[in-house]
């Protein structure tokens, strides 16, 4: 009786991996684009996994989907959209830049060309500043420095 | 009763807090030595009295009192022994209790150890921390309670969830929460200088050791629960760009920034004011990540709406903490002097340089990790950030840092000579090239960027030791010469080196074991053997074992190379019969840095087939090898001669009283 309660659990427990191998396309190049595309889709019942990692049903459900696209011929932009407009944006983990995603593609560009500007802009204040900081006495002096050593 | 014990204590450890928070502050106005005194007793008696609140919980836990409610939520008395221990820390109060006890062992640690600090920065500092810790001491004993009490009490308790049950728990929370809330010492550090509106070499002095032992706790912390993840998941990931990943990381990544810009200013007195800036951001940060995995805003934003109290409590402790420290900032920063000029390349360059980068890493992964929820939340649209999305922001600014990386040490301050320190770099860009061109030519029309980044990494592990190579004339001097100066040279010189090679090889390591691993899944009989990378996996049987609280369904293997038995290899599935959950033990064949990964899958009750599926994954431990070589590198600039001296201490004779 426990052994039977215990298979029951196995059976009903999440497996480990999902890839199922037995359901692969015979053309391993096409099998290849098609895994390309199950980590690029989120499996939308579990937490933060693709379709690539998750065995839920509708995982299971989806990798059939896109391997049948793959071998149809479709083009890895074409089986996006037929996703999307099943499932919604929610589906790609890798968002596609629109009005509401500016923000998450733009965002570090922006972070990193302030960054850049700042601190070139800083650098030349302060050296500029440096230079002004010599009252005409001192740069009296310096030049007087300047040829001796000459 | 021990419970109620341990209650009052974390209540007369809040009454400390409040007394460290405002007695020592006002003795530093008034610049009185006595009322500044008072915070090294206080931060001590905090200590004292949140480990015994820490120790009562884990009492109640090794004894199985289900009249404790927490215990009843997450223990069960068969758990084995480690398990009721680890488990004190394994739920939301008993960790936050946790972060508690870290908080206040590096408050005593500052009132121990920095007994050289100027008076008046230390009363300050240790007021600020007490701050810190009177949130949260709050936030336990109003919205975190873990000694609230259950009657009549339960006969049994509701078990550890499953995943947790593993030694990873150990060490990963304390080690995580040691970095996490290492920095809150910097932080208190950059709001006391401040408020004092001084600052200068000898503060870095006191905070680099402070941010180094955070950050190399948090290194560790890491790279442990990455390791952790990749063993008990089950499918051999060991990164997964989830939010929960993602709050640990940024204050990584800031407070590697903080390091290297505390650098420039205890060496040259530059970069202050963002010095002082970046302290803040990397422990709001942490406030962050400990927000976002507490507050259940991650699950869902609508479950945040659901039970507010908590992510509320936390969020207003946030919203104070990093307001008003950022608008201290924005009140106090231009008062402080600038100093040290330099030119654009130079060693103070390049690590601005650095800044930029892993500042923009950072605001990659918050932008990546926040944007969802804000999204959903401002107007209900869903959207995934995962993997694909941080692999095309985050990498490109990872390879560009590190391919500045060898340069860095090389460039000497205030003006450096780029071309000088490419000539010394020519036999790392060598062994680059000669990687690259292998992992091209064995790899055969793989993907194209893994042999790029095979190049980048051997640049990183071989430039890492460029600087001690010019240093001590290796191949130039005698080698006893090259010996004597190796010795002299500074401990902090062979800690960059270490901790660059280490991030060096973590590269490598993420890189082949992405690319190259081989995979292969089946359904395997007794008897039946599968190949995978030239080894042969031979199924020898399967069968029942029962541990303390869970059953394992257990298949051997014998693992053949070229005809020969090789090693033996078991994976299983665990059930635990409390929570009906199944985890999975993977079986791991290490082979110098790489590893077999062994896991099972469903299993067909006609026949007694199950799904097996055996990856290859070249050199995949060196990517926790690089974490902990990170971290050696940190320990030895610790102890660094230049670290230990600290500042000159005129500040006790002057702060007497006058006559």
């Amino acid at each position: 009786m426990r052994r039977i309660a215990l298979i029951f659990l196995l059976l009903l427990a999440v497996p480990a991996f999902a890839y199922d191998a037995s359901g692969a396309l015979p053309d391993p190049a096409q099998e290849a684009r098609a895994r390309e595309l199950f980590r690029e889709l989120r499996c939308m019942v579990c937490q933060n996994q693709s379709i690539d990692d998750s065995d839920a049903p509708l995982a299971k459900d989806l990798r059939a989907l896109v391997r049948e696209r793959v071998a149809a011929g479709d083009s890895e932009e074409d089986i996006k959209d037929f996703l999307v407009d099943r499932y919604g944006e929610f589906v790609l983990l890798k968002p596609r830049l629109s009005g509401g995603t500016l923000i998450l593609w733009a965002g570090p560009v922006a972070v990193l060309l302030l960054g850049v500007v700042f601190a070139l802009g800083a650098s030349r204040r302060e050296r500029q500043g440096a230079r002004e900081e010599l009252t005409a006495e001192e740069q009296k002096k310096l030049d007087a420095i300047l040829r001796r050593d000459a | 009763m021990i419970a109620e014990i341990g209650h009052y204590a974390l209540v007369l450890a809040l009454v400390l807090a409040c007394i460290q928070g405002v007695v020592p502050f006002w003795g530093a106005r008034r610049n009185d030595a006595t009322l500044m005194q008072v915070a090294d007793g206080t931060a001590i008696g905090q200590l004292i009295f949140v480990s015994l609140a820490f120790a009562a919980l884990t009492n109640a836990y090794v004894t199985s009192d289900f009249s404790v409610l927490n215990v009843v939520e997450n223990s069960h008395s068969a758990k084995p022994l480690i398990y009721k221990i680890t488990g004190v820390w394994g739920n939301h109060e008993g960790s936050m209790l946790l972060w508690a006890l870290i908080l206040v062992i590096f408050g005593a640690a500052v009132a121990l150890f920095g007994r050289n600090l100027p008076q008046r920065l230390k009363a300050d500092v240790l007021a600020v921390q007490a701050w810190v810790a009177i949130a949260f001491l709050l936030y336990l004993l109003i919205a975190s309670n873990p000694f609230v009490r259950v009657d009549p009490a339960p006969l049994e308790g509701q078990d550890l969830n499953p995943l947790l049950q593993d030694i990873g728990l150990a060490v990963h929370p304390p080690l995580l929460y040691l970095g996490y809330v290492g920095f809150s010492i910097a932080f208190a550090f950059a709001v006391a200088a401040l408020i004092e509106g001084r600052i200068d070499a000898a503060w870095a002095r006191w905070v680099r050791p402070w941010t180094l032992a955070a950050w190399l706790f948090l290194t560790l912390g890491i790279a442990m629960g990455s390791y952790w993840a990749y063993y008990e998941l089950g499918w051999g990931g060991f990164w997964f760009w989830d939010p929960v990943e993602n709050a640990s990381f940024m204050p990584w990544l800031a407070g590697t920034a903080l390091l290297h810009s505390a650098l420039v200013m205890e060496r040259r007195e530059a970069l202050k004011v963002w010095t002082i800036l970046l302290a803040i951001l990397t422990f709001s940060l942490s406030l962050l990540g400990t927000f976002l995995v507490r507050s259940g805003v991650l699950t869902s934003v609508h479950a945040f709406a659901v039970d507010p109290q908590r992510g509320l409590f936390i969020l207003v402790i946030l919203a104070v903490f990093v307001g008003g420290s950022l608008a201290l900032f924005g009140l106090r920063a231009g008062g402080l002097k600038q100093g040290g000029l330099f030119a654009p390349v130079s060693r103070e360059g390049a690590l601005v340089l650095n800044n930029i980068l892993l500042t923009t890493a950072t605001a990659t992964v918050l932008v990546g990790t926040l944007y969802p929820l804000a999204l959903e939340a401002a107007t209900g649209g869903k959207i995934s950030v995962g993997a694909p999305y941080f692999n095309a922001t985050f990498g490109p600014l990872a390879l560009a840092l590190l391919c500045a990386v060898p340069f860095g040490p090389l460039l000497a301050w205030k003006r450096g000579d780029l071309y000088w320190a490419a000539q010394r770099l020519w036999y790392a860009a060598g062994a680059a090239l000669l990687a690259g061109a292998v992992a091209f030519y064995v790899e055969q029309g793989g993907p194209l960027l893994a042999p790029f980044a095979v190049a980048i990494a051997l640049f990183v592990i071989v430039g890492a030791f460029a600087e001690i190579v010019e240093r001590t004339q290796l191949f130039r001097v005698s080698p006893g010469d090259t010996l004597r100066r190796a010795a002299g040279l500074p401990r902090a010189s062979w800690g960059a080196a270490f901790a660059h090679c280490g991030l060096g090889l973590t590269l490598l390591g993420v890189t082949a074991a992405t690319a190259w691993s081989i995979e292969r899944i089946d359904m395997m009989r007794a008897g039946q053997a599968m190949e995978v990378a030239g080894k042969s996996l031979v199924l020898t049987e399967t069968g029942l074992r029962n541990g303390p609280n869970y059953q394992d369904f257990v298949a051997r293997f014998t693992l053949r190379q070229s005809g020969v038995a090789v090693t033996e290899v078991e994976s299983s599935k665990r059930v635990f019969a409390v929570r009906q959950m199944t985890t999975t033990e993977a079986g791991l064949v290490t082979f110098g840095f790489s590893q077999l990964y062994v896991s099972l899958g469903e299993l067909q009750e006609t026949d007694g087939a199950v799904a097996v599926r055996a990856e290859w994954k070249p050199l995949v431990l060196l990517i926790w090898i690089g974490p902990v070589l990170m971290a050696f590198g940190g320990l030895i600039s610790l102890a660094d001669r230049r670290l230990r001296v600290g500042a000159p201490r005129p500040a006790r004779a002057r702060l007497q009283p006058a006559e």
